[in-house]
C-alpha cells in the first residue's frame, strides 16, 4: 500500500486555469468523428441533409466538443490536446485510469465554431479503493467559450484516477 | 449496421420507465483506428496489438470516450431534432474488448418541466457486454422542445 497524501503545493493547482486554446469545429471534423464513432444518420454528413432537417450546417454529434489545434511541441504527440493544459502534479503514482465523463451544454455545437477551451483542475480526492490501494481522484473541468459572442457553449468534466 | 431512425421521440410520448431503442456496437480494430483519427486519441492501447497493456489486457480496448460517444449517439438518434441534450455523464466500469460489441440502452428515469419552463426528460443509460456486465454507466438530461 503506498503511502499518499496531498500536499498544500498539489492543493494550490486547484482552480488555476490555463492559458486559452483553440478550438476548431468543422464540416471535415464532424464528419470525422460522426465515422469514428459509427454514425449511420446522414445529418452529420451530407449538409443538404442538415438544411433539410432546419439546420445551418452540420451539427456536432454529442460527446464532440471539437479538435485542439494540433501545434507541434506544445500539442500531446499521442493524445493531442496541449501539453500544458493542467499544470503539473508531481504525485509519483504511476497507473491511471479514466473514471469518467460529463459534458454540460449551453447550445449545440455546429461545423463552423471556433470556440477557446480553458482548463482547470476543480478537485483532487484521495480514495481508498480494496483493488487499487489509495487513488488520487483528479476532477478536471474545460471550459469551452465563444469568445466572439462571448458566450459559455459547452462545460466538460472529466474524472482522472491515478494510483 | 443500424439504420437511422426517421420516427423521433416527443415529450408528450414518453411516460417514465420507458426503454428506448437500444444501439448495437461491434467496434473492430478499424473502427478503433477512425474513432482515434476523429478524437485524435492515438494510444496504441486502442490499435497497436504489439503494445504491452494491450498484451497484457488480451488485446486491444475500446476508448472509454468511445462508448461515451455512443451513448451520446443513443440517445440522440431518439432525440432527433425533438429536442437537445444538456447533459450526459457517463463512469467507466470495464473494459470492453475489440470485436466482441455491446449494446448501448437507456431508460426513461424522469419527466417534467423544470424551473426555466424546459421540458426535460432524464435517462438512465449504460453499455452492456454480451455476458450482461454494464461497463459504462451514465446518465442524460434532454430538453424537448
Amino acid at each position: 500500500m503506498k503511502n499518499f497524501s496531498l500536499t498544500d503545493e498539489m492543493r494550490e493547482i486547484i482552480g488555476v486555469v490555463s492559458e486559452p486554446w483553440p478550438i476548431e469545429v468543422t464540416t471535415t471534423s464532424v464528419r470525422a468523428f460522426a465515422r469514428g464513432v459509427g454514425y449511420t444518420d446522414p445529418v452529420y454528413y451530407d449538409i443538404a441533409v442538415a438544411e433539410a432537417a432546419g439546420l445551418r450546417t452540420l451539427p456536432a454529434p454529442v460527446t464532440y466538443l471539437g479538435t485542439s489545434a494540433f501545434l507541434p511541441g506544445r500539442s500531446h504527440p499521442v493524445f493531442s490536446e496541449p501539453v500544458d493544459w493542467t499544470p503539473a502534479l508531481n504525485h509519483g503514482l504511476a497507473n491511471v485510469l479514466d473514471g469518467g465523463t460529463s459534458i454540460h451544454y449551453e447550445r449545440e455545437i455546429f461545423a463552423g465554431d471556433v470556440l477557446t477551451a480553458r482548463s482547470h483542475i476543480a478537485q483532487l480526492d484521495v480514495k481508498e479503493s480494496k483493488r487499487l490501494g489509495t487513488m488520487l481522484v483528479v476532477t478536471t473541468v474545460v471550459e469551452y467559450r465563444d469568445d466572439d459572442a462571448d458566450e459559455l457553449v459547452a462545460a466538460l468534466r472529466t474524472e482522472v484516477i491515478f494510483y | 449496421m443500424e439504420t437511422y431512425l426517421n420516427q423521433f421521440s416527443s415529450f408528450d410520448a414518453v411516460e417514465i420507465g420507458d426503454e428506448i431503442p437500444p444501439l448495437h456496437k461491434r467496434i473492430d480494430r478499424a473502427q478503433l483506428v477512425l474513432y482515434s483519427a476523429g478524437s485524435g486519441d492515438f494510444n496504441p492501447l486502442h490499435w497497436d496489438q504489439a503494445f504491452p497493456q494491450a498484451i497484457a489486457l488480451g488485446d486491444n480496448i475500446v476508448h472509454g470516450r468511445m462508448k461515451f460517444a455512443a451513448l451520446g449517439e443513443l440517445v440522440s438518434r431518439w432525440v432527433g431534432r425533438s429536442g437537445r441534450i444538456r447533459d450526459i455523464a457517463c463512469q467507466y466500469r470495464g473494459m470492453d474488448k475489440q470485436g466482441e460489441g455491446f449494446t448501448c440502452r437507456a431508460l426513461v428515469t424522469s419527466k417534467q418541466i423544470d424551473e426555466a419552463g424546459d421540458r426535460v426528460i432524464e435517462l438512465e443509460m449504460w453499455t452492456e457486454a454480451a455476458d450482461g456486465t454494464r461497463t459504462t454507466v451514465g446518465t442524460a438530461s434532454v430538453i424537448f422542445y
